[in-house]
């Protein structure tokens, strides 16, 4: 049941009036919690990091060794790539093609390192798929390479143990759960588009993994290593999900 | 729960699955506003002192980061404790048949009477009844929530809930409903707040679980204080 009443104008500006300012004071509130103070705080980033190694257990529930990402039509990748790294474009790293080497590590039999000629010679799995960034921006582009999986097989690398981790020309670093490694649209990308990898763009070896964000998907890789203990990440140890699966 | 006329009652699973909502409500959106403003998808961003996150500048400084990543970390702790208490809620409405009770009938009819009596000032307010407009309020709220979570696991997964990012159109546009429910939702914390203060009654209720009208026949502006 519902009464009609009349409330005196006086009264009702005063009532707003209050409104206002307890609109205010919430918004004081936020402002309290946004403080560097409380948010920068050791216990409550100790809580926030403890949250997300819960996330990366969930996250690893949740992937599927089967589902694959979308794939596009040729129309629908982007005519350019975004440029990201930790650094302006114009700072990207040079890679020497011929005294170029990519050395293997850790639970791996046969340790020769790679040339490019050699990487490129490797039977290519071609990919359309979406490049999704953590910031929320993305793009469909098309990379091919030999599937990280068939190439750890043939390196003789251990598929039992749990991660691979990657270390690049540019300082960068990263690694990925041997689940995702396995998973056939994880590629070591040497080509984009119809091109050979271009050097702003990871020459010559990018590690394209289509079922995590970007920063999951290092350039410029020059060592690759088979370990069971978790590869420390570049943009994890600043505060990112260590999974960050998509 | 049983009342008499005039007066509120709010059990204690109520009230805490209130509170936590939310807190865990003002840490999604502000933390969400400080993600959305390093790539903006409108010609807009939030000002940073409202967005959470951490110091932006000291990020910079150490990490070469405008404080996404802390503001990504609150958003993944704040969903579970969103979704804990949203679940605790609606089991709560539910098992004591609160939102049966309380929040039906609501009818086109109903709702139209009561907004067009709100607009013009005339919709009264007596504690522990809910006039069609709240009815509504309150059911579109818990469905903004509930689409939340959804665009929310949309953009999260697009791989491996892919079915449910081509429900919503796609990566791109599911982040533009996960704005818009946001949107919704803080349009609704707004109005809802300004009630609260112009019936501060039911802050009383909400917190320590009991508040009385006095005697009727008052107006209600003269009904508090």
């Amino acid at each position: 049941m519902n009464r009609l009443v009349t409330v005196d104008p006086a009264l009702r500006r005063a009532v707003q009036r209050r409104a206002l300012l307890r609109g205010g004071l919430s918004l004081g509130a936020v402002s309290l919690l946004s403080g560097c103070d409380l948010t920068d705080g050791d216990a409550v980033q100790a809580a926030l990091h403890a949250i997300s190694g819960w996330n990366d257990r969930v996250q690893a529930f949740l992937f599927s060794g089967r589902r694959l990402a979308k794939e596009y039509d040729a129309a629908s990748v982007a005519k350019e790539f975004r440029y990201n790294a930790y650094y302006p474009a114009q700072d990207v790293v040079q890679i020497d093609a011929a005294s170029y080497r990519l050395g293997l590590a850790g639970l791996i039999a046969d340790k020769q390192p790679w040339t490019v000629a050699q990487l490129m010679a490797l039977p290519r799995s071609v990919q359309r798929t979406r490049h999704v960034c953590v910031e929320g921006w993305s793009y469909v582009g098309q990379w091919s390479g030999v599937p990280l999986g068939d190439f750890l097989r043939h390196v003789g690398a251990d598929l039992h143990a749990k991660y691979v981790g990657f270390q690049c020309a540019d300082g960068y670093y990263e690694g990925i759960d041997m689940p995702t490694a396995l998973h056939p649209q994880t590629i070591m990308a040497v080509m984009a588009g119809d091109e050979v990898l271009p050097g702003k763009f990871g020459f010559p070896l990018k590690i394209r993994v289509a079922t995590k964000l970007g920063f999951k998907n290092p350039k410029w890789v020059t060592a690759m290593y088979v370990t069971n203990t978790e590869p420390r990440g570049f943009w994890s140890d600043r505060g990112y999900n260590w999974f960050s699966g998509i | 729960m049983s009342h008499e006329p005039g007066e509120q009652r709010h059990s204690a699973m109520a009230r805490v699955a209130h509170w936590c909502q939310a807190l865990a409500v003002i840490i999604m959106i502000g933390s969400g506003w400080r993600i959305y403003d390093n790539v903006p998808i409108f010609p807009f961003e939030f000002p940073y002192w409202i967005t959470l996150g951490g110091d932006k500048y000291l990020a910079t400084t150490t990490s070469n980061d405008w404080g996404t990543g802390n503001a990504i970390a609150w958003h993944f702790a704040g969903m579970w404790l969103l979704l804990f208490s949203f679940g605790l809620f609606v089991l709560n409405g539910v098992l004591t048949g609160h939102f049966w009770r309380d929040l039906l009938p609501l009818t086109p009819r109903a709702f139209l009477r009561d907004f067009i009596a709100a607009a013009t000032f005339k919709l009264g307010h007596r504690l522990g009844e809910y006039n069609a407009v709240q009815k509504a309020f309150y059911w579109g709220v818990m469905f903004a929530i509930a689409m939340m979570f959804l665009s929310g696991l949309a953009i999260w997964k697009p791989v491996q809930l892919g079915w449910l990012t081509w429900i919503f159109g796609g990566f791109p546009a599911a982040r533009v409903v996960h704005f818009l429910f946001m949107s919704a939702i803080v349009a609704f914390m707004m109005v809802h707040v300004m009630l609260v203060a112009l019936v501060p009654k039911t802050f009383r209720a909400m917190t320590l679980g009991r508040a009385v009208d006095v005697p009727h026949g008052t107006a209600v502006g003269a009904a508090h204080e």
